[in-house]
């Protein structure tokens, strides 16, 4: 497949991609396609296509029903978990209320609590994920996997054969390594294209239903990039950014904008929308599928991990790989495990690393602009 | 060749000027950062500098630095405060600078911006909470530390100006001495900054700058609460125009260099 239209354009059209595919969600559900729900990386998408099912992320990115939120949740809650229930409890969010369930994961402790309360009004499926990635961990969360399973075939009245998650697992390796290909595009220095257009197409990608169409279309997206690199089109040389810390959209797209704005690019994003969740493929030479994508899902570097060693090593990689001179965490207000482990991150990636490091706490509003601009104006004059 | 730093504060607006003609002013910011920069360049002429003119570099920073059209550069007051802090207190130190809306720490290595924090979202802890109970209590800003010295600190729990002023409210209508409150309320500020600071570890030097700079007492009560001396300066408060027209002047030859390879 070849791309023929300009890069800006194909870029609008991934960061146009969530709300298109609100009609498909309802196309998809007047097919009788079942529809599942989830909030986070550690959920094992492949379980739920082997049965034919279109999965879709569900973390809400704008402030618009926090104030409905806080009817039920402390206000000193993260702005993700109080969106997202808002957004649920109002059915404002059309993939929300076209799923069939919702799988939500004891990942931190606002969100395993918020479960309780959604499950009041919705479908939920609960796994337990473990707190480390020993291997009692590992144990634990592969049962989890076959228990999920399970529940949908009991729910849906199916059966899920190893062949048919096999064939999931591949389809997913797929577009896990043409996205991890359009990513890589960020090596060359300087870079090809700007970091939010990187962005949009990352995150438009997750709301894609047809994942077997990601590969032929990222990689056509790619070749056109590359192509045009040789010609000479690409940005200016500026500071090279990593962003890391909470999971970043919508609202929160502020932050990649105030970097790009003050004089900087970022040329990786090693959170749940980046790296974490695309680097790692499922083994699919391991017989036992269960196995394989226990080990894949529960490896995810992220801070609810304790300890967490997981994120430093694809840090750390990503830093000499991408040539990166500063990096720039996002901590979402009241996120307790991402603000508790900035210390480690600082410490990482100023002393393992040589380079500077800032965190900059923000919720859903747009009320901080201003400091976070001047805060990331201040910190790119550093490097 | 003149270089020159402006530095458009929240409350104030501070000039200094290098290399052709050397010179400082301050003046009140007021309500219009666009008309503060057009008699700011009114003066400046006045003075000899024609910030039109090709052969004068000019750095805008601060709150309104966006305001001045005729400046070269913008650049943050985080870097020139540190820039103008190197000027008074060496290669490494700390800089505190207490302004009219912020406050910031920023910790220099080597004549680098190392870190930094600032306040957020919260005018407790900046100049801007004095300025509204000195108003409250009917005096001005020097007055108000000059009584404070006198008087025994009267606690101010609240973290919010707001609320902070109600209890100063309730303070006056309890008849307590003007002297013990104005106290509270430079102790408050002072307790504030200093748990900013202490987030990171400090360097020896640390020195203050902004506004409150000019004000030894503030230095003394702070270097209390920091458990190690925190210097000032009566020019404290031009740290950052000084910092400004140093980059300027900086930036401007690293680009004549350039050109010449």
């Amino acid at each position: 497949m070849e791309v023929i239209k300009d890069l800006p354009e194909v870029f609008e059209e991934f960061a146009e991609q969530r709300k298109n595919s609100f009609l498909t969600v309802k196309e998809l559900k007047d097919k009788g396609i079942p529809i599942v729900g989830a909030y986070c990386t550690y959920f094992p998408q492949e379980i739920a296509m082997a049965m034919g099912a279109a999965t879709v992320g569900l973390c809400s990115t704008s402030d618009e029903t926090i104030p409905v939120a806080e009817r039920d949740l402390p206000k000193n809650l993260c702005p993700l978990i109080k969106s997202s229930y808002g957004f649920a409890i109002t059915d404002k969010c059309p993939f929300f209320y076209f799923s069939d369930v919702v799988v939500g994961e004891t990942t931190c402790d606002g969100k395993k609590k918020m479960y309780e309360y959604m499950a009041e009004f919705k479908d939920v499926f609960l796994m337990e994920l473990p707190n480390s990635q020993r291997e009692e961990g590992l144990k634990l969360w592969k049962s989890e996997i076959i228990r999920f399973k399970e529940y949908l075939e009991n729910k849906f009245d199916v059966e899920i054969t190893e062949d048919q998650i096999r064939d999931a697992i591949k389809v997913n390796n797929a577009g896990r390594r043409s996205l991890k290909r359009l990513y890589e595009v960020m090596k060359h220095d300087p870079a090809p294209i700007k970091g939010q257009d990187l962005f949009k197409v990352l995150y438009g990608s997750t709301f894609k239903f047809d994942r077997k169409a990601i590969p032929a279309e990222v990689d056509a997206l790619v070749d056109k990039i590359e192509k045009e690199y040789a010609e000479g089109i690409m940005q200016e040389e500026k500071p090279r950014i990593l962003v890391t810390g909470c999971p970043v959209g919508g609202a929160t797209e502020k932050v990649i904008k105030a970097i790009e704005d003050n004089g900087g690019i970022v040329v990786t994003y090693e959170n749940c929308t980046g790296a974490k969740s695309i680097d790692k493929l499922v083994d699919e030479d391991n017989p036992d599928v269960y196995d394989a994508l226990a080990r894949r899902y529960l490896n995810i570097g992220c801070s609810v991990m304790t300890p967490n060693p997981n994120r430093l090593e694809l840090m750390g990689r990503l830093i000499d790989e991408y040539q990166v001179d500063g990096v720039v965490e996002v901590l979402l207000q009241a996120c307790h495990t991402y603000s508790v482990e900035s210390k480690g991150i600082r410490d990482f990636v100023n002393e393992k690393k040589g380079i500077p490091y800032i965190s900059v706490e923000t919720d859903y509003s747009q009320a901080d602009i201003g400091q976070l601009n001047t805060r990331i104006a201040a910190f790119i004059e550093m490097l | 060749m003149d270089y020159v730093g402006i530095d458009i504060g929240s409350t104030a607006s501070k000039v200094v000027a290098r290399g052709g003609k050397d010179l400082h002013f301050t003046l009140p910011t007021g309500w219009n950062s666009k008309e503060t920069a057009m008699v700011i360049e009114d003066r400046l002429r006045e003075a000899g500098v024609d910030v039109r003119s090709d052969a004068t570099k000019t750095i805008a920073t601060g709150y309104g630095r966006v305001a001045v059209d005729f400046a070269d550069y913008v650049v943050t007051e985080i870097t020139c405060h540190a820039r103008g802090g190197i000027e008074f207190a060496g290669k490494d130190c700390a800089i505190i600078d207490v302004g009219g809306q912020d406050t910031k720490v920023i910790l220099v290595r080597q004549g680098m911006v190392q870190d930094f924090l600032m306040n957020d979202k919260c005018s407790a802890g900046t100049g801007k909470f004095l300025e509204i109970m000195a108003n409250r209590l009917g005096i001005t800003l020097q007055e108000l530390f000059d009584i404070a010295s006198q008087g025994d600190v009267l606690p101010i729990s609240s973290l919010c100006t707001v609320f902070a002023e109600s209890e100063i409210i309730s303070y006056i209508g309890e008849g307590r001495k003007r002297e013990d409150i104005a106290a509270g309320v430079v102790d408050s500020v002072a307790a504030k900054v200093a748990q900013m600071s202490l987030r990171r570890e400090l360097p020896e030097k640390i020195m203050l700058t902004g506004g409150l700079s000019e004000s030894t007492y503030f230095a003394k009560i702070l270097s209390d609460k920091i458990g190690r001396k925190v210097e000032n300066t009566s020019h404290g408060r031009y740290a950052g125009a000084l910092g400004a027209a140093i980059l300027a002047e900086e930036k401007s030859k690293r680009r004549a260099k350039k050109n010449e390879h």
